[in-house]
């Protein structure tokens, strides 16, 4: 059995390891555009402001190709598939033949059809390279601009802050991480970015990059408002990276349609991270869940079943830790419901900066904000995963020492005494 | 796997399991006045002891089969042991981006916020081997390291 | 309000050199006398509310606590002594009754510390209990005036009896008084080695039927949780008459320990005061008595001995004799020493009389009579080891009963405030938060040890005698001598001054 992987990130590993856990001689090869032993990707804005040393950024120790069989083809492109003859074409023209496929191509930047977008100093901020790049030239007080207040763009300016930049943020909603957070969170977490010195243009956004000699000189924004600077960040956000499967007879919607075992409308071809559409528990709808630990599990759920293994990840649902300098935070669902169905129940603390959101439908928790108390916020997304009628214990969730001991007795012990009452799979 | 777990029914709160791993887990693992005393920061348990009067209880990692902390984790210093079953942190690689909380259902991963921040779980006492200080310093047996089923 | 003229009892002292600020003492005392300040990140104590259980000093992981007693002096007086001065001072301000848990702690004379035992030299030979056997098996009951054989077969009938591996008992103590965890402690430790505990008037909780085989169920004045199952549950029945804290006084359980497990186990209702009357209202005569045992014998087709426990006061051999002769199997005296849960403090420390004499005296006047056969004695009221039990066999006690030395055992530490309810080993509790500090597990495990230690102690000790079975010691006044008593104190012992 010859499988394919194309990437090389936590899908493209999470396949591995999964492919691994039912078939351990199995052919496996796996391309990647990157030059790069596997990385995080989540770790780059780390990796900018060297809290993250290069040796680090490694996802996987540097032997993992080895360990695990893998031929790790890096720094080669797959440029398309030949789905009828099982085989995938690289961009050197080479052809190689699989019997299971696996897209794991992940996401690329969206980047708008501005103006001035090939100046120098113009960049992204999702690869290695990227910030790589961004390093290189980056020198004190050196005046950026983040196009983008979402996850990507705030991690970004913060990393910027870090190297000494003077960081503005542009951003079309009317407040920051629109995705995870209400206004009132929002609010709270922008005046914290303020304090370390970054400055917002909320509702607004670039129109034009402006350049001197092919180098970045400043930005018109939308309102007509020109400010000079010397590097802009463009993180706007992330799609589905489906060039491949594009001009295909594989389903897409915004990403490749999936079902629960990660395959895809051709048998044997598998897709699974952020290129992958799967299905949503909340939403209750196929959607892409950009997020790592949804990308790893998919992975791994689709290297079990391209093995021959049977294992169903039924969904996910969007959810993140994030924090700013030292703000954290931790989200997940839906965080600014709308309609009757759904209770809010809130805590806030304006002086602390806590805030704690907690979205219920039908009695079941579907989306919570966390606002600096992180601490144990896993229980909440654990309730959220196993849909648990919180009814019995809804009062007590806004608790700051919220835990298993709020829980009924029966269903407490169950999850906590799993392994002596009912012992486990071995 | 063997386990730690918890006879809520007979533990009296007092949180020695709790002192005791903070101790076994800081620069002085022999020493419970220099660690407390001594060490510039407070050190941290692993274990945490929840109280709802009556009842309270002592939980720590529970080295899930299925660890999602070892799946979300974005820079894989979380990883379970093939063979142990046992879930570490390597905490050299641990950047302190929390995504372990956000995922870990019993809520067993704490802040380590002490030096760089990391992710700070129960390692079974791994390192030192035999039977968890936890364990050996609950005066009411009220945590037991067992891999066999109980009968109700 | 006026100032309190009371003072601490105790210091609590805290070495800073030591603290770690774990705040264990905090959780653990539940006298709250150890409080986190949180201003000054310090643990602080209140002294005047310790009460010296050394829980903190116990689970203290670095030990950095000590209790003292509270150096404030009075004016030295012999006659006003400081605890009698507090006392008028608690008097004066609550105008109520001083109420007191344990036993007696006053320096009255402890005659056990006045008997010898003898030993083997010579004359006859020693026995090494550990290459011999040796035989503690006790049997308690009436037993026959004499013993038919035919064919060589005994074909007396004999009366039901109550079989003991060890001549020793856990006395009666009440669930509402202890906490289920220290019954449950108790029962399986009885279980394990082969002897009995006791309900105490707390009726029989649910989870205790399996220790039937080891278990007497009392039926006291308030006769609470008393119904035809529960006679049949247990392996004897003990009418409970008196009790040596608190002779000719009944008991009270406040409302507050009456929770739902306590309300169903006594079968009265939640929250309500289980008071239980000082005398029985339908008893006011040995004919009385004689009714109630027999009723009772009835009530279980005469297939279990039947007890009577009265506290031992002044004619005591008398009302002894009176109770063999309605019927009795079994008659438990309760010394002076008696622990109790609750107790009036005057009455606890100036009531009854001394176990050792009482027992004298009894087995004295039951063997004049004739009638020491028709019962077995069983007397308690301060036995506090192995050589007290030695010496009561010798004066004349079939077996021992023992209640506070058990709970020693399992955790009490003395500290005489059973009555409030805030044990903090979890005994003589009912709050949830403290019962559960008593894993019953390890409870049963260290009565058990505790009876396991004693019956080794008494081998030896009988051993040393030159006598292999408990039964060969039983009245067996001569293997004890007097020192330091009076003629007339061993005339009522029977017992020869040490060098006669």
């Amino acid at each position: 059995m010859h499988y394919v992987i194309v990437g090389n990130s936590a899908a493209a590993i999470g396949a591995v390891e999964g492919i691994r856990s039912v078939d351990p001689n199995g052919r496996i090869t796996l391309f990647s555009d990157e030059p790069y032993h596997t990385y995080s990707r989540p770790l780059i804005s780390y990796y900018l402001f060297g809290k993250v040393t290069e040796d680090k950024m490694y996802y996987r120790p540097l032997d993992f190709y080895e360990r695990q069989g893998v031929e790790a083809r890096l720094g080669t492109k797959v440029s398309s598939l030949m789905l009828e003859e099982k085989m995938v074409v690289l961009e050197s023209g080479e052809r190689v033949s699989y019997d299971r496929l696996i897209l794991a191509t992940g996401g690329k930047p969206i980047l708008p059809p501005m103006p001035g977008r090939e100046l120098e100093g113009v960049s992204s901020f999702l690869k290695w390279e990227d910030v790589k790049g961004l390093e290189k030239t980056l020198f004190p007080g050196a005046r950026t601009l983040v196009i983008g207040a979402g996850l990507i763009g705030l991690k970004a300016a913060e990393a910027l802050v870090k190297r000494g930049a003077q960081v503005t943020v542009v951003e079309l909603a009317n407040r920051v991480l629109s995705a995870i957070l209400d206004e009132s969170a929002a609010a709270m977490v922008q005046e914290s970015l303020e304090e370390h010195g970054v400055r917002f243009f909320l509702e607004n956004t670039v129109a034009e990059i402006l350049g001197t000699e092919g180098k970045v000189s400043g930005v018109r924004l939308q309102d007509g408002t020109v400010r000079e600077c010397d590097r802009v960040v463009i993180a706007i956000g992330v799609s589905p990276n489906t060039n491949l499967a594009k001009d295909t007879e594989l389903m897409l919607n915004r990403g490749v349609l999936v079902d629960e075992f990660m395959q895809t409308s051709v048998a044997g071809i598998y897709a699974a991270g952020d290129v992958a559409e799967g299905y949503d528990i909340l939403y209750r709808q196929k959607r892409v869940l950009p997020i790592l630990p949804n990308a790893y599990k998919q992975g791994f759920t689709a290297g079990v079943n391209v093995a021959g293994g049977s294992q169903s990840y039924r969904g996910g649902f969007a959810m993140n830790s994030i924090g700013f300098f030292d703000l954290p935070m931790i989200t997940a669902g839906i965080v600014k419901p709308e309609g009757d169905e759904f209770t809010v129940m809130l805590a806030a603390d304006k002086a602390r900066r806590l805030y704690k959101k907690m979205v219920l439908r039908e009695g079941k928790i579907v989306g919570f904000i966390a606002l600096n108390q992180i601490d144990r916020a896993g229980i909440l997304t654990g309730l959220m995963d196993k849909e648990v009628d919180v009814t019995p214990f809804q009062d007590d969730l806004l608790r700051e020492d919220f835990g298993y001991v709020y829980f009924p007795k029966e269903y407490r012990q169950q999850q906590l005494l799993k392994g002596v009452l009912e012992g486990e799979p071995s | 796997m063997k386990r730690v777990y918890a006879r809520e029914e007979i533990c009296g709160g007092c949180k020695l399991c709790e002192v005791h791993c903070a101790v076994a887990h800081s620069q002085y693992p022999h020493d419970i006045i220099k660690a407390f005393l001594k060490q510039e920061t407070k050190p941290i348990a692993r274990i945490l002891v929840e109280e709802g009067r009556p009842i309270s209880f002592a939980l720590q990692c529970r080295h899930c089969e299925d660890a999602p902390c070892t799946k979300a984790c974005i820079t894989g210093a979380m990883q379970k042991d093939p063979v142990t079953g046992i879930v570490t942190n390597d905490e050299t690689r641990c950047v302190g981006c929390w995504t372990c909380i956000l995922v870990c259902p019993f809520g067993a991963i704490k802040r380590d916020e002490s030096e760089h921040k990391v992710a700070s779980k129960c390692d079974l006492c791994a390192t030192v081997g035999g039977t968890p200080v936890c364990v050996q310093n609950c005066p009411n047996d009220a945590l037991v390291f067992t891999d066999e089923l109980w009968r109700r | 309000m006026t100032i309190s003229m009371s003072t601490p009892d105790f210091l609590i002292e805290r070495d800073r050199d030591r603290c770690i600020k774990c705040q264990v003492c905090v959780r653990q005392c539940a006298n709250e006398a150890h409080f986190w300040d949180e201003e000054e990140q310090k643990v602080k104590a209140n002294d005047a509310l310790c009460v010296n259980c050394h829980r903190c000093v116990t689970y203290c992981p670095t030990h950095a606590l000590t209790i003292r007693k509270y150096p404030l002096e009075f004016r030295e007086n012999a006659n006003w002594t400081a605890s009698t001065i507090k006392a008028i001072y608690r008097q004066a301000e609550t105008g109520g009754i001083l109420l007191t848990g344990m036993g007696n702690d006053r320096p009255y004379p402890i005659f056990w510390d006045h008997l010898l035992l003898n030993a083997s030299q010579v004359t006859n030979p020693s026995i090494d209990p550990l290459r011999e056997p040796m035989e503690l098996k006790t049997f308690l009951g009436r037993k026959p005036d004499q013993l038919k054989v035919e064919d060589g077969h005994l074909v007396e009938k004999i009366p039901p009896q109550l079989e003991l591996e060890v001549p020793i008992m856990f006395s009666a103590m009440s669930y509402g008084s202890i906490s289920l965890n220290a019954i449950k402690s108790l029962a399986a430790a009885a279980e394990r080695v082969g002897i009995m505990y006791n309900t105490g008037e707390g009726g029989l909780h649910k989870d205790l039927y399996k220790y039937g085989k080891n278990t007497i169920v009392q039926v006291a004045s308030g006769r609470f949780g008393v119904h035809p199952e529960y006679l049949q549950a247990g392996a004897a029945i003990e009418i409970k008459i008196g009790q040596g804290a608190k002779p000719g006084i009944g008991g009270h359980l406040p409302g507050e320990k009456v929770g739902l497990e306590v309300s169903q186990t006594r079968m009265i209702p939640e929250g309500t005061d289980a008071i239980s009357p000082a005398p029985h209202h339908d008893i006011y005569s040995i004919e009385d008595l004689s009714q109630l045992i027999y009723s009772l014998k009835e009530a279980t087709q005469y297939q279990k001995p039947v007890s009577v426990k009265i506290a031992a006061v002044h004619n005591i051999a008398a009302i002894a004799s009176g109770i063999a002769r309605a019927g009795a199997d079994i008659i438990a005296i309760d010394g002076f020493r008696g622990g109790t849960g609750a107790a009036p403090l005057r009455t606890r420390d100036n009531v009854g009389i001394p176990i050792e004499l009482a027992l004298a005296a009894v087995d004295s006047r039951l063997r004049e009579e004739g009638i020491r056969n028709q019962v077995s004695l069983v007397v308690g009221g301060s036995i506090r080891n192995s050589a007290d039990v030695v010496k009561a066999i010798a004066l004349g006690a079939d077996a021992v009963y023992i209640a506070t030395a058990a709970l020693v055992a399992i955790g009490c530490h003395l500290c005489q405030k059973c009555n409030t309810g805030k044990c903090n080993w979890g005994i003589a509790t009912q709050n949830p938060q403290l019962v559960k500090r008593l894993n019953p597990e390890i409870g049963a495990e260290r009565a058990a040890n505790l009876i396991m230690a004693w019956e080794h102690e008494i081998k030896e000790l009988l051993g040393g005698m030159g006598i292999n079975a408990v039964e060969s010691l039983r009245g067996n006044r001569l293997m004890l001598r007097g020192v330091g008593l009076s003629d007339r104190e061993l005339n009522i012992l029977g017992v020869l001054p040490a060098g006669e």
